[in-house]
């Protein structure tokens, strides 16, 4: 295995046409490395989100490649990319998006569900899962009955359930106050970045730049001059 | 972490595909139920709108399958293979009389093991009390009886007796103050005698209770036209001599049905000649535009609720087809769930109203079980199909956009 998680090249991503075309993302390229945390930061609008969404298997570039890796995600199938999201990335997102109407074990199991593990072996995973997040105690309660520090938890042993290789962060402190955002992001930095994981992480939060390997700063859809192997 | 991941591994790749392939969409599947059932407010609008639905489908269907069985009851109880009639008879209580050369032509044509006349009419008898009520009369044929009912007390050879009729004990009976075999009664100022109690699979619609006699009797006892039968009732040699029949009994002039022929001739009537089978077969459609529109609501809402949920889901790596697996399940589960609720309800309601009214017409046919199942499936599908377009559409890009 390569040391290269992700290699984006030449990422270019527009909405709309003529007139009302719009730049989300230009000609970016970079590339990061397993057992690195980097951080995609800019002010809003910049497109980190939509840099995230291309790099990240959910939303096709106009231009340019990504290979998560070694595997070219833009050059496969639909159905070929939802199943590499699956085998490979694990998403955190900002509004956490837990399913209420589940046990919080049981959102820690769907990716390992739709993985096609056997229920009982996905549930007693869960449980590990929630462990190595603190949260044992809180495997029979929906979601809706934890705290915001806790859901994120939650949302963070359902993307490292099934052992992903690129782990997503969306803006993970942005429903946290400022101590629990920090407790959170030191855990991930401590307890979930190994020698075989990439942690990506969006976020404009300069409290929490102190965890990053790297950080890549973009503006206008551009990354700023000199990023792309400048350590924090 | 290391230890907890190598164990993941094994777990997430252990089996075969095909096997994974089964559990695999049993998991998904199963999450499916869980988001339905444990968003109880939901899930009990959904089910009530269908359990409504199926139970006035049902109710419906079943009133109208317990009048059609009750009003093809002559045919159902005599059992006879082929009724040979006019052509403007619509049902056996609107029979026209048959001149007697129709029964001899009948019993001339190859094919034909026996023929025999048969007259159904009505009449007013005086009871001991004195109080007068209308009858159903059925004349059997006098040498054969074919299509006599069983009896339950006396013997059927006494209804060659003088004045001899055999009553059918049935809900209608108590209308005649419960006869007993030696029962007198006037029919016509003739006397009438109660010679045996018979039972028969199914009584009549027009809540008459039933006399049997014999057929020289019938006629003989109640005013009719210059003609007198009623119907042929004709036994064929087998089923391959029917076409023959039927060409024969056309080329007199007349008409001839299997029974089951004749009683979907009946239904036939009842449905598209009076305003009873068309009301019918209107509600059965109000109330499955009832189900749908309540049911097919409810659940997009839910799905709707969910929509940021099964986005996620998509992101996650869960593939079209999956999604479409799960609301469509969702979806099914509730159908038949309603479906089994609004028969259970139905039933118990028509089994209590016939506690109180034994001749309540209702019965639930395996047949229109079937059709509300249909309705049910479809409704499940349009609301299935109404979510899944909503889910499809939704992009995963929007979820990271908030």
């Amino acid at each position: 295995m390569s040391d290269v998680a992700i290699k984006a090249e030449g990422l270019t991503r527009w909405f709309g046409e003529g007139e009302a075309r719009t730049y989300a993302v230009r000609d970016v390229s970079f590339e990061a490395r397993f057992d690195e945390m980097l951080y995609i930061v800019g002010p809003s609008g910049s497109g980190k989100t939509t840099l995230l969404s291309i790099i990240s298997g959910i939303l096709r570039p106009n231009a340019g490649t990504v290979a998560i890796d070694g595997t070219d995600v833009w050059s496969q199938s639909e159905d070929r990319v939802a199943a590499l999201r699956l085998a490979k990335i694990g998403f955190v997102f900002q509004d956490y998006h837990l399913f209420g109407h589940l046990t919080t074990r049981e959102n820690v199991a769907v990716p390992l569900i739709l993985k096609r593990t056997r229920w009982n072996d996905a549930m007693a995973l869960a449980d590990k899962y929630l462990g190595v997040v603190g949260l044992s105690g809180r495997a029979k309660l929906p979601p809706t009955r934890l705290s915001g520090g806790e859901q994120q938890r939650v949302a963070i042993a359902r993307a490292i359930a099934s052992q992903p290789e690129l782990l997503i962060f969306d803006e993970p402190t942005a429903s946290l106050d400022g101590d629990t955002g920090r407790k959170i992001v030191e855990f991930v930095r401590n307890d979930v970045l190994d020698a075989h994981r990439c942690i990506v992480i969006v976020t404009h939060d300069d409290r929490i730049y102190s965890f990053a390997d790297r950080i890549l700063h973009m503006e206008d859809g551009r990354l700023r001059d000199g990023d792309g192997g400048i350590h924090a | 972490m290391q230890r907890l991941r190598a164990a993941t591994r094994r777990r997430v790749r252990g089996g075969g595909i095909a096997v994974a392939l089964d559990r695999g969409v049993v998991g998904i599947l199963r999450i499916a139920y869980r988001l339905l059932v444990n968003d109880r407010g939901k899930y009990l609008a959904t089910l009530m709108g269908m359990t409504f639905s199926v139970f006035l489908m049902v109710q419906m269907t079943s009133m109208f399958a317990g009048m059609m069985k009750k009003a093809s009851s002559t045919v159902t109880n005599t059992g006879a293979k082929m009724w040979v009639m006019d052509r403007s008879v619509t049902s056996v209580t609107s029979s026209f009389p048959l001149p007697d050369y129709v029964l001899d032509y009948v019993r001339s044509i190859d094919g034909v093991r026996y023929a025999v006349p048969m007259y159904s009419g009505t009449a007013l008898v005086r009871l001991r009390s004195g109080a007068y009520q209308p009858v159903t009369v059925i004349g059997l044929d006098d040498t054969s009886l074919l299509g006599r009912p069983k009896l339950i007390a006396g013997n059927i050879e006494d209804i060659y007796a003088e004045n001899g009729f055999v009553v059918v004990k049935d809900e209608e009976f108590g209308k005649l103050e419960s006869p007993a075999v030696g029962t007198e009664f006037e029919l016509n100022d003739h006397r009438g005698v109660i010679v045996g109690i018979a039972t028969v699979p199914a009584s009549g619609l027009f809540g008459m209770p039933t006399l049997y006699t014999t057929y020289s009797r019938a006629i003989q006892y109640i005013p009719s036209m210059r003609y007198t039968m009623s119907f042929v009732l004709v036994e064929p040699r087998d089923a391959s001599a029917i076409p023959h029949i039927r060409e024969e009994v056309d080329r007199l002039g007349y008409e001839v049905e299997t029974d089951q022929g004749f009683i979907d001739r009946m239904t036939h009537w009842w449905i598209f000649h009076t305003g009873m089978g068309t009301n019918l077969m209107l509600m059965t459609a109000i109330a499955f535009v009832v189900g749908l529109s309540i049911s097919g609501q409810t659940f997009y809402t839910f799905v709707l609720e969910n929509l940021e949920r099964f986005g996620a889901l998509k992101a996650i790596g869960a593939k079209r087809r999956e999604l479409v697996a799960m609301i469509f399940f969702q979806a099914g589960i509730t159908g038949v769930v309603g479906y089994g609720l609004g028969i259970g309800l139905c039933s118990g309601l028509v089994a209590l109203a016939k506690l109180r009214m034994p001749d309540y017409a209702a019965l639930i046919t395996f047949r229109y079980l079937g059709v509300a199942l249909g309705m049910v499936l479809l409704i499940s599908l349009a609301s299935g199909y109404i979510a899944v377009r909503r889910v499809l559409r939704i992009d995963p890009y929007d979820i990271f956009r908030g």
